[in-house]
């Protein structure tokens, strides 16, 4: 990093801290804090919803899947998320907005009942805890390893082993001013501010990439077919790279894991609740679509560029970094070392590793001068933050209201709520800080709470689904089935195996039924089966308990809920003319990379 | 509600936009080796100065007539 870098990083920090501090003054209510007062225009929430979910993680991690899978990768945009965003805008968000409920727990208890509520609130709380605190250790990995603060520390005198710890304290703080001077309008402009920023240090990057080896062809040259089309090899599991074959890719993402997160998670679902109307909460999760649908250009192919590349150094000389005699990797992604021993890791057949989460910062260092590269780099930065902001602000308001609120403290003044939004943004954040520390020291135990959220998030799209469009569904049935389906979830882990892993933390632990040719499949097929379980205890449950109230469900069910009212809108802008426009562009992408 | 994003959007791309093109301009050229011999800190830079100026009007523009709802066009997000 030189100084023109730091210049570009710093205005960016300068911006980003300034949203928070300008909108202090009108956070004067909890719903300020917590709902951005309902008051954001549908352009504002849309590119939030999308950006609260582009987390460092997800750009670094595209990038990786890019480079091991190929643009088989946007499936899990184009089947994991459009059709679900699409879903979520048209048929689910009149119930989400026009309820009035302030969290996605809280639809639950208005739907369902308590325990439900509480069920959903906190393990929702806890994993959003420690999903921050993973991307945060993300990326201070990524700061420590991509040595950018070396050379300041080297001249500071530091000791370059705090580079971790000065990554994570900076980010942190950062993101806590923001957010707790403006609450979710803070993180949503900030979003939009983050959003544009990805978008100006990643675009370039894909066009040089793409430039430097010969356009798609050229691309497509280097490659081969396995790694430049989508759906051709998807027959069967070993004739593609995922592992993965089409029914379990298509229900397995494309149903039960997208419509599980994009529909229930109230990470993205609160910044359509922020919505200023309920045309505008609808049409938020539409307009998201449309950036999302074309993400795979700017996270995924940087990817695959940096695997067709000649092999060659990946870092440059100006970069001023310790390059050390390592054997190359493959393109421009080095091989995976052992941090302890510096050897390169070996994989099962005894062949070094590559370490694929370096692709896509192997690419900024590659192409980008002083200058574009602090854009790139701010651009990575601004994506971890977004992705944080995102989990802090979902946290603070389901802790407030569905868990102090409800069980700790009720029937306090507003401004005591609002005061405690601010105190949890604190102890949140300071949970994330240990949570990322956690997963230095114990790489394993965060494996393991991973597989865990994976059990309880699987079953929840069947939950919701039934909830909204049978009025039958009761309470006791809901909570029964989310619990049968994360039981079920578990189970299937625990019988199945990916080829090649050993039994432990990646299946098998029970007994081995079943072997799947990639942990992909299995994971997929784990939801699959979480999901079929939730549904059909939820139903029979429902059959033998009381059915609800009719009365107490109006707005809460399709059935029994008026049309939301069309504002006078032009054609174009209507929520199902977004839908059809973003269907139609999913599908023929599905065509073009076929 | 409290502040139109256009304004600090658009501020924060004309200073990104102008850094980038009065390093580009002054820089030596054989730092862009590395980018395929073109000069990406100037074009990109322009780009980020035409976006930053058209979010910046676009703000002015609604501020100056508070009345009517700001519907702000779905392009200004591409």
């Amino acid at each position: 990093m030189t100084g023109i870098d730091w210049l570009i990083l710093g205005l960016y920090f300068a911006f980003v801290l300034g949203i928070g501090v300008a909108l202090k003054g009108s956070m004067k209510t909890s719903t300020d804090f917590f709902l951005a007062g309902r008051a954001i225009p549908a352009w504002v929430c849309g590119l939030a919803f999308m950006s609260a979910n582009l987390g460092a993680q997800e750009v670094i991690g595209m990038g990786a899947s890019g480079a091991k899978y190929g643009i088989a990768t946007s499936h899990f945009y184009w089947i994991g998320a459009i059709p679900a965003m699409v879903f979520v805008g048209i048929f689910m968000m009149p119930f989400y907005y026009g309820s009035r409920a302030r969290s996605v727990p809280e639809y639950l208890r208005l739907r369902f009942d308590e325990k439900t509520r509480g069920l959903n609130a906190i393990s929702f709380a806890i994993m959003t805890i420690f999903s921050s605190g993973i991307s945060m250790y993300a990326i201070a990995k990524l700061i420590q390893t991509l040595h950018v603060f070396d050379g300041v520390f080297q001249r500071l005198g530091l000791n370059r082993a705090w580079i971790f710890d000065f990554a994570i304290i900076i980010s942190a703080i950062v993101v806590l001013v923001y957010t707790f001077l403006g609450g979710l309008s803070s993180a949503i402009y900030n979003e939009v501010l983050q959003f544009f920023l990805i978008v100006a240090g990643f675009l370039p990057l894909s066009y040089l990439g793409l430039k430097n080896v010969g356009g798609w062809s050229g691309l497509k040259a280097a490659l081969g077919p396995s790694y430049t089309h989508s759906w051709a090899g998807l027959r069967y599991a070993n004739t593609n790279r995922l592992g993965v074959e089409w029914f379990g890719l298509v229900m397995g993402l494309g149903f039960v894991l997208s419509f599980g997160y994009w529909c229930t998670d109230f990470l993205v679902v609160q910044r359509a609740m922020a919505a200023k109307s309920m045309s505008a909460a609808r049409r938020t999760p539409l307009i998201g679509a449309f950036p999302k649908m074309l993400f795979p250009f700017l996270v995924i192919l940087p990817g695959l560029i940096a695997i067709a590349l000649p092999t060659q150094p990946a870092i440059p000389p100006h970069a001023r970094v310790v390059v050390s005699a390592e054997p190359p990797g493959k393109g421009i992604i080095p091989l995976k070392v052992d941090a302890t021993s510096g050897q390169p890791m070996l994989d099962k057949d005894g062949k070094p590793q590559l370490d694929y989460d370096l692709a896509v910062p192997s690419m900024l260092l590659h192409y980008f001068p002083p200058g574009m590269l602090g854009l790139g780099l701010t651009a990575l930065l601004a994506s971890f933050m977004s992705g944080m902001a995102g989990n802090v602000t979902a946290f603070n308001t389901v802790w407030t209201y569905d868990i102090y609120q409800s069980y700790i403290r009720p029937g306090a003044t507003d401004a005591h709520y609002l005061w405690m939004g601010r105190a949890s943004t604190v102890f949140g954040i300071a949970f994330s800080i240990a949570a990322a520390y956690m997963a230095n020291r114990f790489n394993n135990i965060m494996d393991m709470l991973q597989l865990v959220f994976a059990f309880v998030n699987a079953p929840l799209f069947a939950t919701f689904l039934l909830g909204m469009f049978w009025k039958r569904t009761t309470g006791h049935a809901a909570f029964t089935g989310l619990l049968a389906g994360t039981a079920a979830a578990a189970i299937h882990h625990g019988l199945t195996l990916p080829a090649g892993a050993v039994f432990g933390i990646k299946g098998g632990w029970l007994a081995v039924t079943h072997t799947y040719p990639s942990e992909m499949a299995q994971n997929f097929w784990t939801a699959i089966y979480a999901w079929s379980t939730c549904f059909v205890v939820t139903i029979i449950v429902s059959l033998i308990t009381r059915a609800p109230e009719e009365s107490k469900l109006v707005g809460l069910v399709y059935s029994l809920t008026p049309k939301p009212e069309e504002e006078p809108l032009a054609w174009y802008a209507r929520p199902a003319s977004l839908a059809i426009m973003v269907l139609a562009g999913t599908v023929l992408l599905n065509i073009i990379f076929w | 509600m409290g502040i139109d994003i256009r304004l600090p959007l658009g501020i924060l791309f004309l200073l990104l936009g102008l850094t980038l093109v009065a390093y580009g301009a002054l820089s030596d050229p054989s730092l862009y080796q590395q980018s395929l011999g073109i000069n990406v800190n100037l074009y990109w830079g322009v780009v980020l100065l035409i976006f930053g100026a058209m979010m910046f009007i676009l703000s002015r523009r609604a501020a100056a007539r508070p009345e009517t709802i700001p519907q702000s066009p779905r392009s200004s997000s591409h």
